[in-house]
């Protein structure tokens, strides 16, 4: 269960830092009446649609670190054999990459009022997007073909279930960006465009990091990587 | 007003209820006598808080009830009473907390004099196996188990050999000698639960698991199976019969080794 | 309350109007069945979870039958019984206890209390109840399929849950599983807005220290399950994957009717560590919103300020944080490695402390206040008894060496019963007495309203507390019968049949408060805007029940925190959070 612990100490360190902000030491029974104390809409608030995607993001987060806890905890075991993952698995990474770095020229160039270029980029990271979900499914057959079914043991099992998960997630990024689009067809208020963009490129930012992280577990290069620390602390010790 | 007096109530009739109850641990047949004390210690601290916070509470609800003329007392917070309170509620929880870590850093120590056995769950029963003159178990997996070899005892390994098995039957143990009880499933999660001893574990297929425990009085328990494991979980029972040294190298003799049970 | 004189200067311009888009319902279905309306979802959502905790009340009693006189009702068989305790724990604690404090008193509650006209996400929100409606029926359905509901246990342990000898093992856990998921799924929309609400959509001068404790019990427990929740997806998911694709997350190698299974190399134990994992901060789940909810209506019925205002706050956000570091004590005897045990016995123990301190901080509220036995009152202070009970006896079972010989005892079921069974269901009843006017604008009848308290409470503390002595005998929990241990004696039996007959009496006084409900709503008195002269926003909206957008015009400005009860100098003793500056305060405080 290390890896959701070390998720939710991020979590926890995040909502410390916002919880300190807040004044939970002031005593309110005596800041009555004074107008200066009052806050809330004199201060620039996020859109709630922001908040509410970082909220959910941290929801997802803790799916995927849960996912990863279960099979540290299981590779930890001692008959746990892994498996090499094919080229295609890391070449797909490209497709991935390409989607968020289309939504982020999307996202600057919304910024800059250029909502046409915008749309060009989020139509350009669909399509990088629909070309990972069939490079993931091709990926699949060749394992599948090569003996490591679904079924084949835990490793094969795990493989399966967590790009499975990510899969599903990027395809409903892929469902959700028809919605900028939308805005922009239906030359909604630039404000509202430019939002929508903007958290459909925080997605897909974290749908890459997600997909960098599980490419290291299931490689077995965090292993290696910790264990490589871990030797460094034992030596200089 | 009649609630105050219901709280009162609560309180005496639960303290009542504590001291002339006649439901209370089994006689203790083990070493573990550590729990019960530990156990009678937390009665003691709960039972004095849960009396102390309730007879507060009825004492407030009689004298501060709602009366003509009577007036709350605005009074945000005490500072010195609420530093008061939680160092008193964190020397309760450490009294409570250390000697129950102590009990268990033993627990958790098996003595390494110990003679290993083994217990193996399968729906609904209970099968033992138990060392032959060498003194130690053979490997075992359930990969090894079929109609031959019920406990999947591994036939390549010689020290399994002279494995004593016990399928269903009575299990027998000395007493005044430390026992490690190795714990398998061949099926589902089982509990090797025997109330007298007060020491239980879960079984789980895939692994062997452990308690240990000294059997200190003579005579016949019942083993009862304390993790849900199908419909017949209710009458998983077993017998169990703590006996002298003597007594229990008498009754290994009439057992059968995993050779003899296998040709 | 208008003639108060208030110092012109201290007053703030009004908050803006129309803040958020309101979606104004176009028809019948869209007012009152695809509503996105907050206040009408909870009603969805506390209707709906009612619904289905009366059929575990029902198989509550089944159970009973069964425990109280073995043998006698031949209609319950083993498998039968399994199933009825499965259902019973999963309705109880997901779909009864974890929707109505979420989704009804979430729902209903937040935006009222913080000052907005409705959730963030209004139409998330409907998504959420219809999403929870459909894993209702995706439960239900369960008893209907071949083979009935699962009776592995609410816990659903592999490998035994999806094997055969398990009831329901065709369809029922299926089922289970998918419900679940869906749940999850439709929580994850809801809570997404009861968070997101809290932290943007409060008005102007809420800040977060003048928030009503209720808004923070249930703001915690709902961050905490929005974490918690996909620990349990993640469970059910692999679950899923094992008992329909064949893999073997859970199923290490084994033996059924002496045939090897094809499963091979699986842990057990890893679905316990992602099912506790949720499972521990769920009993927070429920418990913090009810500790929020029993502080404000011992503040209100006390006629003075919660005591420690900080300190509850604190402790709740420390509790939730602390929550998620003990899971395995619910595993010590698992067979989980035994070394585990110090550490969460340790933090176990620790969290005792805050929890305390919010227990002396009620009864501190009742000291030297106004204290009016009203009806939701009353369930407050059952609720602080049962609580310290149970609570008190889960520090026998969070201290690992005393856990060893009490779990999987009736001592457990007894523990938990109390502290997160009985415990929150009186906060909700006196949180239903509490609230009903404002949702109705009817009171609910006194008079039943106590017959339903002394009933539910001696009734509960008398099947609950002996239990654990059962326990002490040694008589595990989940057996089919107990008759025939050695180590159970007869008169414990005896007590057995006391506890069910006790069970059915209880039972039946729901009744009557289902009665009160429903004679209420036409006879009931009329309530008017604040009968319990509270101070916090809810009780002051310009309607009763609030209309749609709660606010009417402008929303309300609020100058104060939620407990300004019985303030010195004040003409009446309550000060409303949204009323201004009152001459004289600053000079006695």
């Amino acid at each position: 269960m290390i890896a959701i612990l070390a998720f939710l100490t991020v979590v926890a360190l995040l909502v410390l830092w916002w919880i300190s902000r807040q004044g939970l030491m002031v005593k309110p029974w005596l800041e009555t009446d004074s107008v200066a104390t009052l806050g809330g809409a004199d201060q620039p608030r996020l859109p709630p649609a922001q908040i509410g995607l970082g909220i959910f993001l941290a929801v997802v987060g803790s799916l995927f670190a849960l996912l990863i806890s279960a099979y540290v905890l299981r590779a930890q075991l001692g008959d746990w054999r892994g498996f090499p993952l094919p080229g295609i698995v890391w070449a797909n990474s490209l497709p991935l990459l390409a989607a968020s770095l289309a939504l982020e020229w999307a996202r600057v160039r919304a910024r800059h009022g250029d909502i046409m270029l915008a749309q060009a980029g989020v139509i350009g990271g669909m399509g990088a997007a629909a070309v990972f979900i069939a490079g993931q499914l091709w990926a699949w057959t060749i394992l599948t073909a090569n003996g490591y079914a679904i079924t084949s043991g835990p490793a094969g099992s795990f493989f399966y279930l967590m790009t499975a998960a990510h899969g599903l997630h990027v395809i409903g990024g892929i469902v959700a960006l028809a919605r900028p689009i939308a805005k922009i067809r239906r030359a909604d208020d630039v404000a509202a465009i430019r939002l929508s963009i903007d958290l459909a490129a925080t997605y897909w930012l974290f749908m890459l990091l997600v997909w960098v992280v599980l490419l290291l577990v299931l490689s077995g290069w965090a292993a290696a990587f910790l264990a490589l620390c871990g030797r460094i602390i034992a030596g200089s010790g | 007003m009649v609630v105050a007096w219901v709280m009162v109530a609560v309180v005496v009739g639960s303290i009542a209820f504590h001291l002339l109850s006649p439901w209370w641990f089994p006689p203790l047949a083990s070493n573990w006598g550590y729990i019960d004390d530990t156990t009678i210690l937390t009665f003691w601290i709960t039972g004095i808080v849960f009396a102390a916070v309730v007879l507060f509470m009825a004492y407030c609800l009689f004298r501060f009830r709602h009366r003509d003329g009577n007036t709350a007392r605005y009074e945000p917070e005490n500072k010195r009473l609420e530093t008061w309170l939680v160092t008193l509620t964190a020397a309760g929880v450490i009294a409570m907390l250390t000697p129950g870590l102590f009990v268990w850093a033993q627990f958790v120590s098996v003595p390494e004099d110990a003679m290993e056995i083994e217990v193996i769950g399968q729906q609904w029963l209970w099968n033992y196996r138990l060392p032959g003159e060498d003194g130690q178990l053979g490997r075992a997996d359930n990969r090894f188990v079929n109609f031959d070899n019920p406990l999947g005892i591994d036939p390549e390994d010689p020290a399994g050999q002279d494995d004593y098995m016990i399928i269903g039957g009575e299990l027998v143990l000395p007493v005044d000698a430390p026992v490690r009880f190795g714990l398998r499933s061949v099926d589902v999660l089982h509990n090797f639960y025997v109330p007298e001893i007060r020491a239980k574990m879960d079984m789980i297929p895939g692994s062997v698991t452990y308690f240990w425990a000294t059997l200190t009085q003579e005579g016949s328990y019942e083993i009862l199976c304390a993790e849900l494991c199908g419909t017949g979980h209710s009458y998983m029972r077993g017998g169990f019969r703590a006996v002298t040294q003597d007594e229990y190298d008498q009754w290994l003799g009439t057992q059968m080794t995993f050779a003899e049970f296998a040709s | 309350m208008a003639d108060i004189p208030h110092d012109a200067s201290a007053s703030a311009p009004p908050a803006e109007l129309g803040e958020m888009e309101l979606y104004h319902p176009r028809s019948w279905w869209t007012k009152y069945v695809f509503s996105q309306d907050a206040k009408v979802i909870a009603i969805q959502y506390a209707v709906t979870a009612f619904g289905i905790g009366f059929v575990a009340l029902v198989l509550s009693w089944l159970i009973r039958l069964q425990l109280g006189f073995p043998g006698t009702f031949n209609f319950i068989s083993p498998e039968a019984y399994y199933q009825f305790i499965t259902m019973h724990g999963m309705i109880m604690v997901v779909y009864l206890l974890t929707a109505l404090f979420l989704g009804g008193f979430g729902n209903y509650l937040i935006p009222l209390m913080v000052g907005a006209r409705d959730m963030v996400f209004p139409y998330a929100n409907m998504l959420s109840y219809w999403i929870y409606l459909v894993a209702v029926l995706v439960l239900v359905a369960s008893f209907f399929v071949p083979g009935g509901p699962t009776g592995a246990g609410w816990t659903l342990y592999p490998p035994q849950a999806i094997m055969s000898n398990t009831p329901g093992q065709q369809g029922g856990i299926i089922l289970m599983l998918v419900s679940l998921a869906l749940f999850i799924i439709g929580f994850t929309m809801g809570g997404l807005n009861y968070t997101v609400t809290v932290l943007q959509a409060r008005t102007r001068g809420m800040t977060l220290m003048r928030m009503p404790l209720t808004v923070w019990g249930i703001f915690v427990a709902t961050v905490m399950a929005l974490l918690a929740f996909p620990a349990l997806f993640v469970a059910a998911v692999m679950m899923l994957f094992d008992k329909l694709l064949g893999t073997s997350f859970f199923m290490p190698t084994l033996v059924e009717f002496g045939q090897q299974l094809s499963y091979g190399g699986g842990s057990p134990i890893l679905f316990q560590h992602l099912f506790w994992f949720f499972g521990h901060p769920e009993v927070y789940i429920v418990a913090l919103p009810a500790f929020g909810i029993v502080s404000d209506l011992i503040a209100t019925h006390a006629r003075r300020n919660i005591f420690g205002y900080r300190m509850m706050v604190w402790a709740i956000v420390i509790i939730g944080a602390l929550s998620f570091i003990v899971w395995a004590h619910h595993m010590y005897v698992s067979g989980m490695n035994p070394y585990f045990g110090f550490f969460f016995a340790t933090t176990t123990l620790i969290i005792a402390v805050p929890t305390a301190i919010k227990v002396y901080n009620w009864v501190l509220t009742l000291w030297r206040g106004d204290i009016h036995f009203t009806t939701p009152m009353l369930f407050a202070l059952g609720f602080i008894v049962t609580f310290v009970n149970g609570g008190l006896s889960g520090l026998f079972l969070g201290n690992v060496v005393i856990d060893v010989p009490l779990s999987d005892t009736m001592f457990v079921v007894a523990h938990f019963h109390m502290v997160m069974g009985v415990a929150p269901i009186m906060v909700i009843f006196g949180a239903i007495y509490h609230w009903y006017p404002k949702v109705t604008g009817r009171m609910l009848s006194e008079g039943l309203g106590k017959f339903h308290f002394w009933v539910t409470f001696v009734g509960a503390y008398l099947i609950f507390f002996p239990m654990h002595y059962v326990g002490l005998t040694g008589a595990p929990r989940r057996y089919f019968e107990t008759t025939d241990i050695a180590v159970v004696p007869d008169s414990a039996m005896a007590l057995n049949a006391f506890i069910s007959v006790m069970a059915f009496i209880v039972g039946f006084a729901q009744l009557v408060f289902i009665f009160n409900l429903v004679w209420s709503l036409k006879n009931g008195k009329h309530a008017g805007g604040n009968p319990w002269r509270a101070t916090s926003l809810e009780w002051q909206t310009p309607k009763t029940p609030p209309e749609h957008g709660n606010w009417g015009k402008e929303l309300p400005v609020v100058y104060r925190w939620a407990y300004d009860y019985s303030v010195p100098g004040a003409p009446e003793d309550f000060i409303a959070q949204n009323q201004p500056a009152v001459a004289g305060r600053e000079a006695s405080t």
